[in-house]
């Protein structure tokens, strides 16, 4: 899989991350490689195979529904880059 | 330095023996920090005044007779994991700013135990990287030969103990991070059984693969730590409820008669033919020492490192959305709307492996890619676990290289990911299994130390940790200290 500079746009759109024209080019070639990399899995036939989400195949475990944190707004929001009146201010979303 | 102060167990006889006190023994650390860090550079953040105030609390606690095994015993931190009040970084610039406002549970468990702070270490930026030259803060030298790499993503940590500027510290391995850098700098380190250790405050990478471990000076001073670190947290909804043997029972029993395998594609192409010495000479000791050794097999071994990078790129990618300048670390200069929040904080705040790292995460989970790379990767994941689960049915352990060759030159990978990525292809594969693993210097090559990888069962920490122990008191590789000018 060879990624093409339109590509990269893409992804790093996804990723919500801002790439400079001049790296695009840099990023694709490395992207690219990785890519190769990853295709050697290709090699074998996994049609029969289960995937793997935990490797002691443990399950998600539950708890009861009952208040076990205390509010720590203040002492999360001190590190806040902006916050307002208790909440947390980013530039306008909705006109 | 004496040598008797440097290890753990070397502490705890002085401390109890009243040979010097706490604040003695920190201020001396942290006189030594002040020496050799500036050329080191392996700590981030230097606690003192904590570290003092710890030590002076901790020589009450022991004056009082109500010592733990840990109290008033200086160590260091991966700056990965979060510390109460104390600048929290994972060596990125998106955290430099960032108080961690709790205690991740392996600190809490230190904190109870009385352990000091000495600090936080370097580490590779996110724990992405094999090297120590992916840190916003610069990167960390090898105490053997400053021009030359530590590994990583724990280069900090294995730095500051080889370089004995703290007794031990603290590191995770995702893909070899603990084992990797503790081969190239000369001391042991283990990696836990996935689940074994908590990750709750441990700032996660891949999610499914990390696993917090200590790194120090002997197989006994690890099976210390890890006593204290190792156990159930509810907080961490992939902890292991099973109950903590104590590690330092079985340490010295007698390893005549266990099966040790070698496996065939560990000592294949690409490994250094004096890598391949020194790793022959160690399996030369463990024979003398009564082991039976046994060749197996692992066929989808060359698998790993595809595999791993397409699970951590994909783990990572999830993750990190997490940092998005809006409710603490970097946030961007008079963002226009929130889209260019998100991405001029996101892009100013990550280095470049970071980015390459969710880009290539973010790909391999987008629409229409999904079945082809992530979930391939989890079926294949599955092949690789199944080799050592057959392994294990006919050996008691694993041992090979930790990595291919040596520590290298600085910048001598940098250009090309794909390169750093091949130094870890002995190491993850036991992540994606989810097994413990252990390295233990065993000789050097060009002056440079040489670590051997033993790899357990899973939950046979004890295990690795005998084997580990019996080498070393038979061998004197581990005592071996770099001379720093």
């Amino acid at each position: 899989m060879t990624l093409k500079i339109e590509d990269v746009r893409n992804i790093a759109q996804l990723a919500r991350l801002q790439m400079d024209d001049s790296s695009l080019e840099q990023y694709a070639s490395d992207l690219s490689n990785i890519l190769a990399l990853a295709e050697q899995m290709n090699a074998v036939d996994t049609s029969n195979v289960t995937p793997m989400a935990h490797p002691l195949d443990a399950t998600q475990r539950l708890r009861a529904d009952e208040v076990t944190e205390s509010d720590q707004r203040e002492k999360f929001q001190a590190i806040a880059p902006d916050v307002a009146k208790g909440f947390y201010r980013v530039p306008k979303v909705i006109d | 330095m004496p040598a008797m102060t440097t290890t753990i167990t070397g502490i705890q006889r002085g401390l109890a023996a009243g040979q010097f006190s706490s604040v003695e023994i920190t201020q001396d650390y942290l006189t030594r920090i002040g020496l050799f860090n500036d050329s080191i550079n392996c700590f981030i953040t230097i606690t003192d005044d904590l570290a003092l105030q710890q030590a002076k609390a901790a020589d009450a606690i022991i004056a009082a007779g109500n010592a733990q095994p840990l109290t008033g015993v200086p160590l260091a931190h991966k700056d990965i994991y979060c510390t109460d009040g104390i600048k929290t970084s994972c060596a990125s610039k998106i955290l430099d700013n960032f108080i961690a406002p709790y205690d991740a549970t392996v600190i809490e468990k230190f904190n109870q135990a009385g352990a000091v702070m000495l600090g936080k270490t370097n580490m590779d930026e996110f724990a992405m990287g094999s090297s120590n030259e992916n840190s916003y803060y610069g990167p960390v030298a090898n105490p053997w030969d400053f021009e030359r790499v530590p590994g990583g993503s724990s280069g900090g940590s294995a730095a500051a103990v080889a370089a004995r500027l703290t007794p031990a510290a603290t590191g995770t391995d995702t893909g070899g991070s603990i084992r990797q850098p503790a081969a190239l700098c000369g001391i042991s380190g283990i990696k836990p059984t996935y689940g074994r250790v908590s990750r709750y405050g441990m700032i996660a990478f891949g999610s499914s693969l990390d696993q917090g471990g200590p790194l120090a000076q002997s197989a006994e001073d690890c099976a210390i730590l890890l006593q204290t670190m190792a156990g159930f947290d509810p907080r961490d909804s992939t902890s292991i409820e099973q109950p903590v043997p104590d590690y330092s029972v079985q340490l010295n029993q007698d390893i005549k008669g266990l099966k040790i395998g070698l496996p065939e594609e560990y000592f294949a192409e690409g490994l250094d033919a004096d890598v391949a010495r020194v790793i022959n000479a160690a399996i030369e000791e463990y024979r003398k020492l009564g082991a039976e050794i046994v060749d197996i097999k692992l066929p989808n071994s060359g698998l790993s490192i595809p595999v791993y990078y397409v699970v951590s790129s994909a783990e990572c990618s999830s993750n990190l959305s997490r940092f998005d300048g809006v409710r603490f670390g970097h946030r961007c200069d008079n963002p226009v709307d929130l889209e260019d929040l998100y991405k001029r904080s996101r892009s100013e705040g990550f280095g470049d492996e970071v980015k390459r790292r969710i880009m290539i995460g973010t790909y391999a989970l987008s629409a229409g890619y999904y079945d082809a790379y992530y979930l391939k990767a989890q079926q294949l994941r599955r092949l690789i676990k199944q080799d050592y689960e057959k392994a294990f049915t006919a050996v008691d352990a694993i041992l090979c290289p930790v990595t291919p060759e040596i520590a290298f030159k600085q910048g001598d990978k940098t250009d090309d990911p794909v390169s750093m990525y091949l130094q870890d292809i002995y190491t993850i594969a036991l992540n994606l299994a989810g097994l413990p693993g252990m390295s233990i210097p065993a000789g050097f090559s060009q002056g440079m130390p040489v670590g051997l990888q033993l790899i357990g069962n899973y939950f046979e920490e004890s295990r690795l940790l005998n084997l580990a122990h019996q080498y070393q008191q038979v061998t004197d590789w581990h005592l071996q200290v770099p001379e720093m000018k």
